[in-house]
């Protein structure tokens, strides 16, 4: 098959210069050629022979890679990792500093819902605009127009300005405009990130139809492993600007997970018998005691900690806290009933935690290890180990939300309502 | 099947294949010209009114202060007709310059967003200044009429020409201020400042001959040559000169492929830094 989209040796550079200078003022420039004429000079003399030391950072690296037509593809990697680089260079926002991209077919990209909507224009006249400015021409904005109301239930507010809406109406808008070009390349950017949870509903069922149904092709970012899993057959992962993999999403997600720097099934750490005890290993078991690092939410798992103990140790325990990605503590367990505070010969121990199903929501979840005599002193620990839970079926959350994670903690409770009679 | 193909490189600095891709967009650039207009004069209370009423008032007061009471000479022509005249141009010039270096900034959210060709935005905003260039040129139509002036026929080369000249000033001065613009955040402050100074150094409330033997030196602007043959043109005032038209017509050329050239170069990073 005919890949519609080439990649050949892809780079882009960034200037650190140009990065943390963004606003400079002319005035400051002014003022430090007046006040040192000399060094000023020197260092325009360096810049201009080449000879400053300028700091590259290489956003992008040696990027090759060809997607075929009809293909849905997920974008997967770490903040910093390229991807919205990437993607800005495909759809012409930035050019590449190497290499060269060949595409066959228009590009249409999902980042920019509502780009270009001017408050004071109509719902009508804000169609007309923001459809040309994602490239559809005015026949066919005018061919698809009763569609793009229909989609966004706005028709009795067609002639009002926009500033008049509810964010909710101006998002609906925006997205059934941007929903209804037909671009050959269709780029979506975490666009699942804003807009409340029907709109990201509204939102996913489209791209699945256009994918499906009308066979075009889509580059997908986001960090929602979940809904990656669900739209993307095949996953590029990006890792430090630079290519690790392009696979089935599966595979690819799964390195992801167990190979990153965060979640990792099995963490070693080295051993060298300097303190009392020392945690060798830290291992996630699923509900099959398997070791994984993504855990469905509506699953129990393990959490194995390895020590070795170099010297008896009294009135010790090991201890897990969890934290969201905003390190706030959300669990701490130093009472835990399985781990009694209790004494330990010389030896090598296995301490598993069992964390019941429906603990944590949704998402990546940071934990510590600690051995230690509580409130006395920690013979060891290990930080900011990762965990990813992910949405299963069986979540009745995701029923509601849609595989978002509102709130970190996903605890079920029952609720019971009774009329009260008089 | 028949498709696009595009090729992304690292971008070459002016290639014939942006022309054609201007033209392409023109669609865009209609539209981005439609939107200036309608948000502006629907902001405004009095809205379209506003394009004639600007120009009348300011021909008004310095028809008072400069005319009337400091007895500025007017090439023995009516002052009101005289300085309108200029100020049309002018006006022309001034604010189209103004919106041109700043239309990168303006329009930054839809820049780091999509992309077009990014010489639509000083266009567009050329364009718009334009269509409030032609209103106000109606009240110079009826001035004419009153103080009983017929322009003279070479105004139909002329007129064109010195709008041509006007277009090219201010785009290509625009775009060079529009790339100053992105890197140095705090010139734009200092725009409307050197638009006002370069409003007294440019023949619009004073004759070019004012200046005596000087007067070689006011033409180094190019808007002195459009000014000076607009009048001349339209009010009889003194023989084309064409050489000075030739001048400034070339001086504007070469200002605008330096604004395309300047421009072109920032574009490339333009995107990561705003």
């Amino acid at each position: 098959m005919e890949p519609i989209i080439e990649v050949k040796n892809l780079g882009k550079k960034y200037n650190i210069n140009h990065q943390q200078g963004r606003y400079i003022s002319l005035r400051d420039v002014l003022m430090n050629a007046l006040k040192s004429p000399f060094s000023f000079l020197k260092a325009k003399a360096k810049q201009v022979t080449g000879f400053q030391s300028r700091e590259d950072y290489w956003a992008l690296k040696d990027l090759n890679f060809s997607v075929n037509k009809g293909e849905v593809i997920g974008i997967i990697g770490r903040n910093g990792a390229g991807k919205s680089t990437l993607l800005k260079i495909i759809s012409q926002i930035t050019p590449p500093t190497t290499g060269e991209i060949k595409i066959h077919g228009t590009v249409g990209s999902l980042l920019e819902v509502g780009t270009g909507f001017h408050p004071e224009l109509t719902g009508r006249e804000n169609i007309m605009l923001n459809g040309a400015i994602l490239g559809m021409t005015k026949r066919e904005i005018v061919k698809k127009f009763d569609q793009i109301v229909e989609f966004a239930g706005i028709e009795k507010f067609l002639d009002t300005p926009v500033k008049y809406y509810s964010s909710g109406m101006y998002v609906r808008l925006a997205f059934s405009v941007a929903a209804h070009m037909e671009p050959d390349i269709l780029i979506v950017d975490e666009v699942l990130a804003v807009g409340d949870t029907e709109f990201q509903k509204k939102c996913l069922g489209k791209m699945d139809e256009i994918s499906k149904k009308e066979g075009r092709t889509i580059l997908f970012v986001s960090h929602n492993m979940g809904v990656i899993q669900n739209l993307c057959k095949k996953s590029i992962l990006l890792e430090k600007g630079e290519f690790k993999m392009f696979d089935d999403t599966d595979k690819v997600i799964h390195h992801y997970l167990n190979k990153g720097e965060h979640a990792n099934a099995i963490t070693d750490f080295s051993v060298d018998n300097s303190k009392d005890a020392q945690i060798s290993r830290v291992t996630i078991l699923d509900k099959d005691e398997k070791p994984s690092a993504r855990i469905p939410v509506s699953e129990r798992f393990f959490i194995k900690t390895d020590i070795s103990v170099f010297k008896p140790l009294t009135k010790t325990m090991v201890s897990l806290a969890f934290f969201d990605q905003g390190e706030i503590l959300l669990l701490a367990s130093p009472s835990d009933k399985t781990m009694d505070v209790g004494n330990l010969e010389v030896g090598d121990y296995s301490v598993t935690a069992e964390i019941p199903p429906f603990t944590f929501n949704t998402g990546l979840f940071l934990y510590n290890v600690n051995i230690h005599r509580p409130m006395i002193m920690t013979f060891d620990h290990k930080l900011n180990l990762g965990i990813e839970i992910i949405d299963d079926k069986n979540n009745p959350r995701s029923l509601i939300y849609g595989g978002n994670s509102i709130g970190r903690m996903a605890l079920l409770f029952d609720f019971r309502i009774q009329k009260n009679e008089k | 099947m028949s498709t696009k193909v595009t090729v992304i490189r690292p971008k070459k600095l002016f290639h014939l294949s942006d022309l054609k891709e201007l033209w392409q967009y023109k669609e865009l650039l209609y539209f981005f010209t439609w939107r200036d207009l309608k948000v502006r004069y629907k902001q405004t209370m009095i809205g379209i009114a506003w394009a004639i009423f600007q120009p009348l008032i300011t021909m008004v007061v310095f028809t008072v202060f400069f005319g009337s009471l400091a007895k500025v000479p007017s090439d023995g022509i009516p002052y009101p007709i005289f300085v309108f005249t200029g100020l049309l141009f002018w006006q022309f010039f001034s604010t189209a310059l103004s919106e041109t270096s700043n239309c990168l900034i303006a329009n930054q959210a839809i820049i780091t967003k999509v992309y077009f060709p990014r010489l639509i935005l000083p266009l567009s905003s050329v364009l718009t200044k334009l269509v409030d260039f032609f209103i106000a040129a109606i009240i110079l139509a009826v001035m004419m009429i009153f103080y009983g002036f017929a322009p003279q026929p070479s105004s139909i080369i002329v007129i064109p020409l010195v709008l041509i000249i006007s277009f090219m000033a201010s785009v290509g001065f625009g775009l060079i201020l529009a790339s100053i613009n992105v890197k140095y955040r705090d010139v734009r402050y200092a725009l409307p400042f050197f638009i006002q100074m370069l409003l007294f150094i440019t023949p619009v409330i004073y004759p070019a001959s004012i200046a005596g033997k000087y007067s070689y030196l006011l033409a180094l602007n190019p808007m002195t040559g459009a000014i000076q043959s607009a009048r001349a043109a339209l009010l009889g005032t003194a023989p084309i000169n064409w050489e000075l038209i030739g001048i400034s017509f070339v001086a504007c050329l070469v200002l605008l492929f330096v604004g395309i050239y300047i421009f072109k170069k920032v574009e490339r990073y333009f995107a990561d830094i705003v």
